[in-house]
């Protein structure tokens, strides 16, 4: 069998495909982060609990209605994306001229009320949610044997960070995001409608989320709290990142994934803090974060 | 005691300040403030009489958690979102200390104020590299990385935690299992901590802290090595949370990963915002009605976090002063 630095090949590489489907999901929820707190300057706490959202939608289409993983591939992130809009536009778009630490209380406390409501109708049990029927069983790559629906989900995640990527620096939307985020007056005084522009962001964020979340339905199980251990690191990662591109939130999250999985090769006692001790070195050597400027 | 030195220091300031309206409505806003502080002195030493000892004590060990966050929160402005650590981490080193080494409660209790206080530096040298949000974000994530360290290290029993703890012999020769002892005890390390926090906003540091805390360009343009400070009201911060949850851990006789967990440091977050930040009581009356709405919701099929984040959400959208900072602002009026 072949070794690399004493670790079978296999175990390797399998371990290297966990780290990069973390990534995927590391980097879609840093992306959506990201996206909101560039215009909005809002921490959304509520990001975990915005994707187990998703993921419950997912589960709910299915258990109630019937309606299967693909057409919930949709609906699911834009029903999340819906209330997330209402929820900004009675509530936190109130909160933007105050310390943007007021944005990150009200938040968490949205997370609390989203998970304490689920854990207490569903219990905090995990629900199985099958993976779609053509996507299962596994390809035999000759060095690996990887699973049809865990190669989708990576294939998927970096299709959905390309195109948010595009979006935001290659159309006219894009632009306007952009032009609000430098100086938000100027952009209204040429006529834009500024406050719209808050609400689809912070709803595009959160339907990533809830989009991640529908994704990771079938790989973890879902649960009310799937989301709120995921969504401390994620803040690490973008910590690492710097949120000050879009591009960095991306490219951090998939690396910081996949030295995730190789930590569990290599000294699996570390693999749950490795992130934070990155974090912690980074913070020592380039305090604004690999791609940040200070804010 | 409280009013000896509320006489002395209102009349210093009679002596020292210019008597414009404003300085005469600030003394007696002080004034007010130590009569408060009498008052409830005098209720808390009558209170084991009439309320569940136990009850009283985990609302004052939280009083003080929340009193050690609000120097940091509602003195300097630096939310830290990863206090729990600080908390839970006393807790565990003065249950270990009881249980395995036998200490004597007062030195273990120290023990755990000074090894929070450790790490609290530590978190503190990283955190403040970073500022507003990012300060918040960053404490988080290491008092989560604290958080599995402790999971994982054998001392601290993982999901079960340190149960058991014996309440022992303060000094060798009080006896804390009677409740009344301990619960005087927990009474005067309660008003220690606080005088400290109260001695700490306002002497010349704490206005220094003040300062940064409303412009930081300024201090620093002033002259002031503002980073020093906030390690300084970071560590010390830290400490007295400590001091805090190695007495719970005393108290409750029981130290586990829910002390040191995120929830945790958001519920003293509320506890400070819905009390009043930035004000000297606030924290403390936050911790009661918290501590005395989990109590009561317990029981019920109610889930309390739901109702945690409802009051979060109302405080942080129609109430930000807190209860105690309206309350100055109606009296100031």
């Amino acid at each position: 069998m072949t070794m690399i630095f004493g670790i079978p090949l296999p175990a390797l590489l399998g371990q290297l495909l966990i780290g990069f489907i973390n990534g995927s999901f590391y980097a879609l929820l840093s992306l959506g982060l990201a996206v909101i707190f560039g215009l909005l300057r809002v921490i959304n706490f509520a990001h975990g609990a915005q994707y187990m959202l998703g993921a419950f939608a997912a589960y709910l289409l299915l258990a109630h209605t019937g309606i299967g993983f693909w057409p919930a591939l949709v609906i699911a992130p834009l029903v999340v994306a819906a209330i997330s809009a209402v929820i900004e536009r009675t509530m936190l778009s109130r909160l933007y001229d105050l310390d943007h630490l007021y944005g990150l209380l009200f938040t968490f406390g949205l997370a609390l009320i989203l998970e304490g409501t689920f854990r207490w109708y569903f219990g905090a049990a995990g629900q199985p949610y099958a993976q779609p029927q053509i996507l299962s069983g596994g390809t035999n790559l000759g060095f690996m044997f990887l699973p049809n629906y865990r190669g989708f989900v990576v294939v998927a995640s970096i299709v959905i960070c390309l195109s948010v990527w595009l979006l935001i620096e290659k159309t006219r939307l894009g632009a306007y995001l952009r032009a609000a985020t430098e100086n938000p007056q100027l952009v209204q005084a040429f006529g834009v409608n500024v406050p719209l522009l808050l609400t689809l962001t912070y709803a595009l964020g959160a339907g990533l989320a809830g989009l991640a979340g529908v994704l990771a339905a079938p790989i973890y199980q879902v649960s009310p709290l799937m989301g709120s251990n995921l969504i401390i690191i994620v803040f690490a990662v973008v910590v690492i990142g710097g949120m000050g591109s879009i591009g960095g939130a991306i490219v951090t999250g998939y690396v910081l994934g996949i030295l995730e999985g190789l930590t569990k090769v290599f000294y699996p006692e570390a693999s749950n803090i490795v992130v934070f001790v990155i974090m912690a070195v980074v913070l020592m050597l380039r305090p604004a974060g690999l791609f940040g400027k200070e804010i | 005691m409280s009013s000896l030195t509320g006489s002395g220091a209102a009349g210093a300031a009679a002596e020292t300040g210019p008597a414009t309206a404003a300085h005469a409505r600030h003394r007696n806003l002080e004034r007010l403030g130590f009569a408060v502080a009498a008052v409830a002195i005098a209720l808390l030493i009558a209170a084991p009489f009439f309320v569940y000892p136990v009850f009283l004590m985990t609302v004052l060990c939280f009083a003080l958690f929340a009193t050690a966050f609000n120097l940091l929160l509602g003195y300097v402005g630096l939310l830290s979102f990863g206090h729990a650590a600080f908390f839970g981490g006393a807790a565990y080193f003065a249950a270990h200390a009881v249980k395995v080494w036998h200490f004597e409660p007062l030195s273990a209790i120290l023990l755990g104020a000074v090894g929070a206080g450790l790490m609290g530096l530590a978190v503190g040298f990283l955190a403040i590299r970073r500022q507003g949000i990012y300060f918040a974000m960053v404490t988080l994530a290491l008092s989560q990385m604290i958080f599995f360290i402790f999971l994982q290290s054998p001392f601290t029993h993982g999901e079960d935690g340190i149960q058991n703890v014996p309440r022992g012999w303060l000094l060798g020769f009080v006896d804390l299992t009677r409740p009344l002892n301990i619960y005087y005890f927990v009474l005067a390390v309660f008003l220690c901590g606080f005088f400290a926090v109260w001695r700490i906003v306002h002497s010349p540091f704490g206005h220094v802290l003040q300062a940064i805390r409303e412009n930081e360009n300024r201090a620093i343009s002033l002259g002031y090595r503002v980073e020093r400070y906030k390690l300084a009201a970071f560590v010390m911060s830290a400490t007295i949370a400590g001091l805090a949850g190695a007495m719970k851990a005393i108290v409750l006789q029981i130290a586990t990963l829910t002390d040191v967990a995120w929830q945790m440091s958001g519920e003293v977050v509320l506890m400070t915002l819905l009390g009043g930040m930035g004000t000297i009581f606030g924290p403390s009356v936050g911790a009661a009605l918290v501590v005395t709405m989990q109590n009561y919701f317990a029981t019920s099929d109610v889930p309390v976090t739901v109702i945690v984040g409802v009051i979060f959400v109302l405080c942080v959208l129609l109430f930000r002063r807190g209860i105690v900072g309206e309350a100055i602002r109606l009296i100031r009026r």
